[in-house]
């Protein structure tokens, strides 16, 4: 692996590459000192065209533990938001001897044209760390990582080492068509043998899914939890700009979304008792989630946020210690 | 006026072999028996002679974005490409609503010497969609403005529409659509499908043109008007307009090269040279399209040849311009998707794009006959000298072509505008003195 650009292309050898990486990062995390030589010398660039304080804090302390140099470069609010200017930063960043770029960006592709445009030359690695309504390749490793560990160890505790996550259900909930999260969470899912279910109003999925013969789509979660029996739900964000107005809302109003696609108490416990609710974050309680269901011994929410920074620290490893990457 | 020309033994429209000689600017037979002595000669073994081709859709950016491409670049590409004739559309800056906008085109146009550019006028004041704009003064100027288009816009308001197809009557003139619903298009960058799911790029429908031209087609029937529709380019399209031509309705319609030759799948790699409006599509209308213009349902290939300067192509695809040069590899093209594969003769070929856009734009000079008397505006084809496309060799001042590393079967060697040579190919930079032996 040279560039960590989306799911789609990631075969399954290296995703449990990542995740297995991500197991022994996080198990470092456990000691007290926490901090690996691994990447001294080597400077990461966090490059973020949109905001996004969450992931840019995950990629900043993945980094950090692994002592590399962190660069953190702020596009947002600058005249640096559209067009030419990803050329000029990425000669910007190759001037300055950048070794990896994070990089978010609000148009799809950005990551890709990044990596192949030729704009950096040499041995510059990118993560894509959210294009536009594209992919979140980190954001659905670490999900994976997260349900790979409950769901998948025989008993608690047990290594869960060169697994994938072969014969689970695990249900996408929300915003599918806006969602770079739902697009990558997809792919890798069926990747590493797992059953996809996608619950949306028809509005917000995306063209042709429901053909796909590869994913059980759903119109209310009530018929999904009905035809199903779900191992894990991912509960989307709804953007607030997509949900009503100008005629051009996405659905008719907050109350009817909770109504047919929230997450509650009843709905959870419709739910196999070992099933785990995930959520990208940050969760509109009471709209796509309520309360109940998002602190519920279930949930694991808070989880996946230490998870992502395990799951960063063994991307930017792999992309940056070379060989034993290679898969 | 040049020097008398002799074109030996060329086939005409790819058929019938002759010869053609040129005197003042006219052709004055076609055997080269009758050759003046001071006449140059030109071997025309292996080539086809067409009448010039006419560009119905072209932007040469002049007035506004010299930048991107100037009347001078933009007529030298024509050229070369085997036009006599292109028609600038009226996105430009300031707009080319008003009459002397393009008489100030149409001037220039005739300073640099190398096309005749009609000047396409706005149907509305800066393009906006709210009021017609002095369309007859635009007709009754030097510039002669018969096609009017908002082209990079649609006239969406459906009673404007009515209006400007009934108000262009006066004059003969014809409303160029630009099919596209705006609000089902909103932010839209590529056509809505599998591909734009993947890559998680905002879809352009299909039934946002068709959706359109349904509706303009029922207009120009309810007001007994001739309408044209810019750059058609899905399957429903074709179903529409040859359900509107077996009605009896005035519709005509253009097909662009691109359209004929690459789909949605090319924006796999997020390269903007392969962003256009309307954009690529699918494999099924590529097919629809070729078989439309194969039967007739589309009269036209135009080249939508829409220049771009490198800051507006070489960044990420959110952030690029829409838009494709086109002017010298659009009758390679159509060798290449539509003669090569038995779907048109060169006959036809001389149809799509020369006597019917001339017909559809009203431009007298151009899409005539081969024959003796009529103006010399002839291109020469040769169908045999294949060439790989290398964006950075065009004459345009932009290289924004999709087509860098295609291969296409021939090109235009030689277009001759009333007798003058306004492109040789380098076979032909010696020509001959004298009569033929």
């Amino acid at each position: 692996m040279k560039h960590l650009l989306g799911t789609q292309n990631l075969s399954r050898e290296d995703a449990v590459l990542i995740l297995d990486t991500a197991g022994q990062m996080a198990a470092t995390q456990e000691r007290e000192i926490r901090k690996l030589p691994t990447l001294r010398g080597r400077t990461v660039v966090n490059l973020f065209f949109e905001d996004s304080t969450r992931t840019r804090i995950s990629f900043e302390a993945a980094a950090k533990r692994l002592s590399a140099d962190v660069i953190n470069f702020s596009a947002k609010g600058s005249s640096l938001s559209k067009g030419e200017s990803l050329k000029d930063t990425a000669l910007t960043l190759q001037a300055m001897g950048a070794d990896a770029v994070v990089v978010r960006h609000w148009a799809s592709g950005a990551a890709q044209r990044l990596a192949e445009s030729g704009w950096l030359h040499g041995s510059v690695s990118v993560l894509n760390a959210g294009d536009g309504t594209h992919q979140h390749p980190t954001q659905a490793l670490l999900d994976a990582f997260t349900m790979r560990r409950h769901l998948m160890a025989a008993n608690v505790g047990d290594s869960v080492d060169g697994k994938g996550l072969d014969g689970l259900t695990v249900a996408i909930v929300g915003d599918v068509l806006h969602s770079r999260v739902a697009g990558s969470n997809i792919a890798l899912l069926r990747t590493l043998g797992a059953k996809v279910v996608v619950v949306a109003p028809p509005t917000l999925l995306p063209y042709g899914l429901e053909r796909d013969g590869g994913v059980s789509v759903h119109f209310t979660l009530d018929d999904a939890l009905e035809a199903h029996d779900l191992d894990a739900i991912m509960m989307l964000r709804v953007q607030r700009e997509r949900m009503t107005g100008g005629g051009s809302g996405f659905f008719p109003s907050p109350e009817e979304y909770t109504r047919l696609f929230g997450l509650d108490r009843a709905r959870m416990d419709r739910m196999p008792g070992h099933a785990i609710i995930l959520h990208p974050g940050p969760m509109n309680r009471g709209l796509e989630i309520s309360a109940e269901a998002a602190d519920s011994p279930r949930s694991v929410i808070v989880e996946q946020v230490s998870n992502g920074v395990a799951v960063r620290m063994a991307a930017l490893y792999l992309l940056l210690s070379g060989e034993e990457a290679s898969a | 006026m040049s020097a008398p020309i002799v074109i030996t033994n060329v086939s005409l429209y790819g058929d019938t072999p002759s010869d053609i000689v040129i005197v003042d600017g006219q052709i004055s037979s076609l055997t080269a028996a009758d050759v003046p002595a001071d006449a140059r000669t030109m071997d025309g073994s292996g080539l086809v002679a067409l009448p010039g081709l006419v560009d119905l859709h072209t932007h040469l950016r002049e007035p506004g974005r010299e930048d991107a491409e100037t009347i001078e670049t933009g007529s030298r590409s024509a050229a070369r490409g085997g036009f006599t004739a292109v028609h600038a559309m009226a996105n430009t800056t300031p707009t080319a609503d008003t009459a002397g906008v393009v008489e100030l085109v149409a001037s220039r146009g005739r300073e640099v010497g190398l096309v005749d550019v009609y000047p396409v006028g706005a149907v509305t004041v800066g393009l906006n969609g709210t009021q017609l704009s002095e369309m007859g003064a635009m007709a009754n100027s030097r510039a002669q403005v018969r096609v009017f288009s908002d082209d990079g816009k649609c006239v969406h308001d459906p009673l404007l529409m009515r209006r400007a197809l009934e108000y262009v009557k006066t004059f003969d003139g014809v409303i160029a659509q630009h099919a596209q619903e705006p609000r089902l298009t909103e932010g839209s960058q590529m056509h809505e499908g599998l591909v734009s799911a993947e890559l998680g790029l905002a879809g352009w429908p299909a039934v946002a043109e068709e959706s359109i031209i349904a509706r303009d087609v029922l207009l120009a029937e309810h007001v007994g008007s001739r309408v044209h529709i810019c750059h058609l380019s899905t399957a429903g399209s074709v179903d529409i307009v040859r359900w509107a031509k077996a009605r009896g309705i005035q519709v005509t319609a253009e097909a662009m090269p691109h359209h004929l030759l690459l789909t949605d799948e090319s924006a796999r790699g997020y390269d903007p040279r392969f962003k256009v409006n309307p954009p690529l599509r699918t494999q099924e209308d590529v097919d629809a399209l070729r078989a439309g213009l194969e039967d007739g349902t589309i009269d036209i290939v135009a080249t939508d040849h829409a220049p771009h300067p490198d800051e507006d192509k070489d960044c990420e695809w959110g952030a690029a311009a829409f838009g494709m040069i086109g002017l010298e590899t659009a009758l390679g093209i159509v060798q290449k998707t539509m003669v090569d594969t038995g779907r048109l003769t060169w006959r036809d070929v001389a149809r799509i794009l020369s006597e019917t856009p001339a017909s559809i734009g009203r431009d007298e000079a151009h899409g005539r006959p081969l024959a003796v008397g009529e103006p010399a505006n002839i291109t020469l084809v040769d169908p045999a000298a294949a060439w790989t496309v290398d964006p950075a060799g065009t004459d345009s001042r932009s290289n924004n072509s999709p087509f860098g590393g295609i291969e296409l079967p021939g090109r235009a060697v030689a277009t001759f505008l009333r007798g003058t040579p306004t492109y040789l190919d380098d076979r032909f930079t010696a020509l001959t003195e004298g009569a033929p032996a």
